[in-house]
C-alpha cells in the first residue's frame, strides 16, 4: 500500500497537497466500514420491533411452532385475526378510550397552567420571583414513586380514586414543572418591543397572553404538548397505582397480561402495538418538536 | 433555543436585561395567573414530599412513630438489599453504555449521508412506553430458541463452533444388542473381525434424522476389520419391520460416533457413513462397541437470558435499547457545535481519526456527556416499567429494582411505612442534581 501510494506521488506531483492514494483508500474502506456498520446497527435496532409486529400478525398456533422470522419464508401465515379478536374485546377497547380521557386532558392542562405561569414567571413583576421559579425547576428531578403513596391516601379520603379525573391531575402535577421550565425560558426570549407594542395598543393582560405570547410561543407549547402527551399515554406505573377496572388504560390493561406470558402472546403482541401506534405517529409526525422536547427535558 | 440552553450548550441570546413587567401589572393579577400551577404542585409534589418524609417515620400501620425503624428494614431486609445492589448495578453501567453508544452512532453518522434516518431507526423506541418495550424483549429474550430471537440467533452461533449431538431421544429397542451405559450405548457382547455388526436404535422423530441420512445397508464381513451397521430400525407406518437388521426405507444414523473399548479403554473408534455402515480396525476384534453419551446429548437450547443470572443485564439491554437515542441525538447537537476548524487543525497535523476522536472530539463534548450521563442516572433511579414487565415472576427477586420494591412494599405487601423510607432514600439520592440544576439556573435567570 505505501509502495503505491509514494509511487502514485511521485508520478503526479501536482496532486501532492491531497492525501496520498493509500490515505484516500484507507479513508474509502473507513467510509464503507462505518456505512455497514450503521446498517447493521440499524437493523438490530430495529429487529426487537418486527418481531413484535410479525408475532402479532400470526395466529397463536402458528406462534407456538415456529419463530416469527420463520414468516419471511412464508408470508401467506399473515393475519390479522389477533386484532380482530383483540378489537371485539370490550375490555381492551374500553381501556383503549380510557388512555385518551386520561392523555388529552392531563396534556392540555399542562399546556395551559403551565403557559399561564410560564408567562407571569417571565414577565410579570412580583416579589421573590426568581426564587419562586427556581423552587419549581428544583422539582423536575422529584421522582414520581416519591408522591404515589401519600396522593393514593390523599386521593382515597377525597373520593378521587380510580376516577380518571385523579390521574389526569397526578399527571398534570408532575408534568408543570418541566412545562413552567420551557415556557418561561422561551417565553423570556420575545421581544420586549412586542409586548410593550401591544401595552400600547390597550391590549390587557389576558388579550396580551392570548393573542401574543401564546402564538409566539407556538414552538415551545407543541414541543412541550407532544413531550407530555407521549408521557402520558406511556406511562402505566401512575395508572397502575390510581386507576381501577373501569378506569384503568391500555397499559394497565396488556401488564395484566404479562403475567401470563406465553400462552397469550396473541393478546400481548396486538395490544403492544396498538398502544405503540398513537405514539409512533405522533413521533414521527412531530420528529422536530419532539426532539427538542426531549432536549429541553434533558434535566428532568 | 430554550432547549439548547437546557442542554447544557452555550446559552441562546441574553434574556432582557431586568425584565421589567411590561404591563405595569397589579400583583393580584400575577397570584391570578400563578395559583394553578401553584396549587397543583404544591398539592400534588410538594405536599407528598413532606408527607413521605413523616410517613417513613411511622408504623407500616400508620398509629405511631417508629422511628428510624423503616430506614433500618431498608438497609438490613435481604429483598431490598438485593435492589439496592441491582441499582447500582443500574447506575454504573445503563448510562455507561447508553452514552458511550450514542457517542458513537453521534459521531458516525456525522459522515453519513442517510445519518439523519439511521437517527431516526434509533431514537424510535423513545417514543414507546416502558410496557410495549417490556413485551418486546419478553419476545426477544424467550428461552425457546424457535420464539425468542436472542437465543436463535445464539444458538446458531452456538451449533456453529459445537455441532449439536445429531440423535437426541435414541435409544435401543426391544430385543436389542445394546444396554445403557453411562448416557451412551454399549454391546452385550464383545463383536469379532469378518462378523457383520449390527447396531440398531429406535427414537430418533423423523424430522430430526440429519438430512443427510441415507437408506440403512447392511455392511459386508471384512476379514481382519470390523464392520457394521447403526441406523433407526424403525419406519412410520411399517413399524420395526425384520427386527435387528436393516429394511429398505429404514436410515442410517451419519455421523454417529463408535467406540470399540477393551477393558475400559478406548482401543479404536470411527464414525458411520451416511448409510450408517462403518469399520472398524483389526484391534478392535474381541471389543465391546460402544455408542457414546456425546452422539445422545440433549441439543442446545440457549442462554437463560431472564434467569436468575442474567435477568438484570438483560433487562438493562432494553434500557439501552430505549435511550441510547436520547443520548445520541443530544450528543449530536453537542458535536453540531464543536467547531469544524479545530478538528480540521488536528487532520492537518496528522492526527488518526481515532486520535481526533479522543484528544480533541470527547473532550470538547466532555459537558454534554455529563448532561447526558447524569440525566440517564436519574432516570434508572426511577425505572419501574420494565423490570416489571420483562423479568419473569421467578427471577423478579433477583431483578428488583428500589422503584419496583416501593411499589411491592405499598401497595402489594401494604407496608407503606417501608415504601416511604425507600421514596425518601431515592428522592436523597436526586437532590445533588436538584441542587445544581438551581445553581445553573439561578446564573441565567439572574443574568
Amino acid at each position: 500500500m505505501t509502495a503505491i501510494a509514494t509511487d502514485t506521488r511521485a508520478a503526479a506531483p501536482a496532486t501532492g497537497a491531497r492525501p496520498s492514494l493509500g490515505a484516500r483508500i484507507t479513508q474509502k474502506l473507513g467510509g464503507t466500514l462505518v456505512r455497514v456498520l450503521l446498517v447493521l446497527v440499524g437493523l438490530f435496532w430495529l429487529v426487537p420491533t418486527i418481531g413484535l409486529l410479525i408475532s402479532s400478525l400470526r395466529s397463536p398456533d402458528d406462534m407456538s411452532a415456529s419463530g416469527w422470522w420463520t414468516v419471511f419464508t412464508k408470508p401467506s401465515e399473515l393475519t390479522f385475526g389477533s386484532y380482530r379478536k383483540l378489537l371485539e374485546n370490550g375490555d381492551i377497547t374500553h381501556s383503549l378510550l380510557n388512555t385518551v380521557l386520561i392523555t388529552v386532558p392531563a396534556t392540555v392542562l399542562v399546556v395551559v397552567i403551565g403557559s399561564l405561569a410560564g408567562y407571569a414567571f417571565a414577565w410579570m413583576e412580583f416579589p421573590g420571583r426568581d426564587w419562586w421559579f427556581l423552587g419549581v425547576v428544583s422539582l423536575l428531578v422529584v421522582p414520581v414513586q416519591v408522591a404515589l403513596i401519600p396522593i393514593a391516601e390523599l386521593f382515597g379520603k377525597v373520593g378521587l380514586f380510580g376516577t380518571i379525573f385523579g390521574v389526569v391531575l397526578f399527571h398534570t402535577g408532575f408534568g408543570l414543572p418541566f412545562a413552567v421550565f420551557l415556557l418561561r425560558n422561551f417565553f423570556a426570549e420575545i421581544p420586549r418591543e412586542l409586548l410593550e407594542a401591544a401595552r400600547l395598543d390597550g391590549a390587557g393582560e389576558l388579550r396580551l397572553f392570548a393573542r401574543v405570547v401564546m402564538p409566539l410561543g407556538g414552538p415551545a407549547i407543541a414541543s412541550l404538548g407532544i413531550f407530555q402527551f407521549l408521557w402520558v399515554w406511556n406511562d402505566m406505573l401512575v395508572a397502575l397505582v390510581f386507576t381501577k377496572s373501569g378506569t384503568q388504560p391500555i397499559t394497565v390493561a396488556l401488564q395484566t397480561q404479562v403475567r401470563q406470558f406465553g400462552n397469550n402472546i396473541d393478546v400481548l403482541a396486538p395490544g403492544a402495538f396498538i398502544s405503540m401506534v398513537i405514539p409512533l405517529a405522533v413521533f414521527f409526525a412531530f420528529q422536530r418538536q419532539f426532539v427538542s422536547g426531549v432536549m429541553a427535558g434533558a434535566v428532568k | 433555543m430554550a432547549s439548547a440552553a437546557a442542554a447544557g450548550a452555550p446559552p441562546g441570546p441574553a434574556a432582557p436585561r431586568a425584565r421589567k413587567s411590561v404591563t405595569g401589572t397589579r400583583k393580584a393579577v400575577a397570584v391570578l395567573f400563578l395559583l394553578p400551577a401553584l396549587v397543583l404542585l404544591g398539592a400534588l409534589v410538594v405536599y407528598p414530599i413532606g408527607y413521605s418524609v413523616v410517613r417513613s417515620f411511622g408504623t407500616n400501620s400508620g398509629h405511631g412513630f417508629a422511628g428510624f425503624d423503616n430506614y433500618k428494614t431498608v438497609f438490613t431486609d435481604d429483598g431490598i438489599l438485593t435492589a439496592l445492589r441491582n441499582n447500582v448495578i443500574w447506575v454504573v453501567f445503563a448510562p455507561a453504555v447508553a452514552t458511550a453508544l450514542g457517542l458513537v452512532f453521534a459521531v458516525l453518522t456525522e459522515r453519513v449521508r442517510w445519518g439523519t434516518a439511521f437517527k431516526l431507526v434509533v431514537f424510535m423506541p423513545m417514543a414507546i412506553s416502558m410496557l410495549a418495550a417490556g413485551i418486546i424483549f419478553r419476545l426477544v429474550y424467550d428461552q425457546d430458541p424457535d420464539k425468542g430471537v436472542a437465543n436463535a440467533a445464539w444458538v446458531s452461533v452456538h451449533d456453529t463452533f459445537a455441532r449439536a449431538s445429531a440423535f437426541p431421544m435414541a435409544h435401543p429397542g426391544r430385543e436389542s444388542p445394546l444396554v445403557p451405559q453411562g448416557g451412551g450405548f454399549v454391546t452385550k457382547a464383545v463383536v469379532h473381525a469378518g462378523q457383520p455388526v449390527t447396531l440398531p436404535l429406535v427414537g430418533v422423530a423423523p424430522d430430526r434424522m440429519p438430512g443427510d441420512a441415507k437408506k440403512a445397508a447392511a455392511a459386508p464381513a471384512a476379514p481382519g476389520e470390523v464392520t457394521g451397521t447403526t441406523w433407526q430400525d424403525f419406519t412410520r407406518g411399517k413399524g420395526v419391520g425384520r427386527l435387528g437388521a436393516p429394511d429398505p426405507g429404514e436410515l442410517g444414523y451419519p455421523g454417529m460416533r463408535i467406540e470399540a473399548v477393551k477393558g475400559g479403554e478406548v482401543v479404536a473408534s470411527t464414525k458411520a457413513a451416511a448409510d450408517g455402515t462403518f469399520t472398524l480396525p483389526a484391534a478392535a476384534d474381541g471389543a465391546r462397541l460402544r455408542l457414546p453419551a456425546s452422539n445422545f446429548r440433549e441439543p442446545y437450547n440457549g442462554v437463560e437470558w431472564l434467569g436468575p443470572s442474567l435477568v438484570t443485564p438483560a433487562i438493562i439491554g432494553a434500557y439501552v435499547w430505549m435511550w441510547a437515542g436520547f443520548a445520541m441525538v443530544l450528543i449530536a447537537a453537542g458535536l453540531a457545535g464543536v467547531p469544524r476548524e479545530l478538528l480540521e487543525a488536528a487532520r492537518v497535523d496528522g492526527a488518526s481519526e481515532w486520535q481526533v476522536f479522543r484528544r480533541v472530539t470527547v473532550p470538547l463534548l466532555a459537558p454534554v456527556l455529563a448532561v447526558v450521563a447524569v440525566t440517564l442516572m436519574i432516570n434508572v433511579l426511577k425505572v419501574f416499567d420494565l423490570v416489571y414487565i420483562i423479568a419473569p415472576g421467578s427471577s423478579q427477586d433477583d431483578a428488583n429494582v428500589l422503584a419496583l420494591e416501593l411499589y411491592r412494599r405499598g401497595f402489594a405487601e401494604g407496608q407503606p411505612g417501608v415504601a416511604s423510607a425507600i421514596a425518601v432514600f431515592l428522592l436523597l439520592l436526586v437532590i445533588p442534581v436538584m441542587l445544581f440544576n438551581i445553581r445553573r439556573l439561578r446564573r441565567e435567570v439572574r443574568r
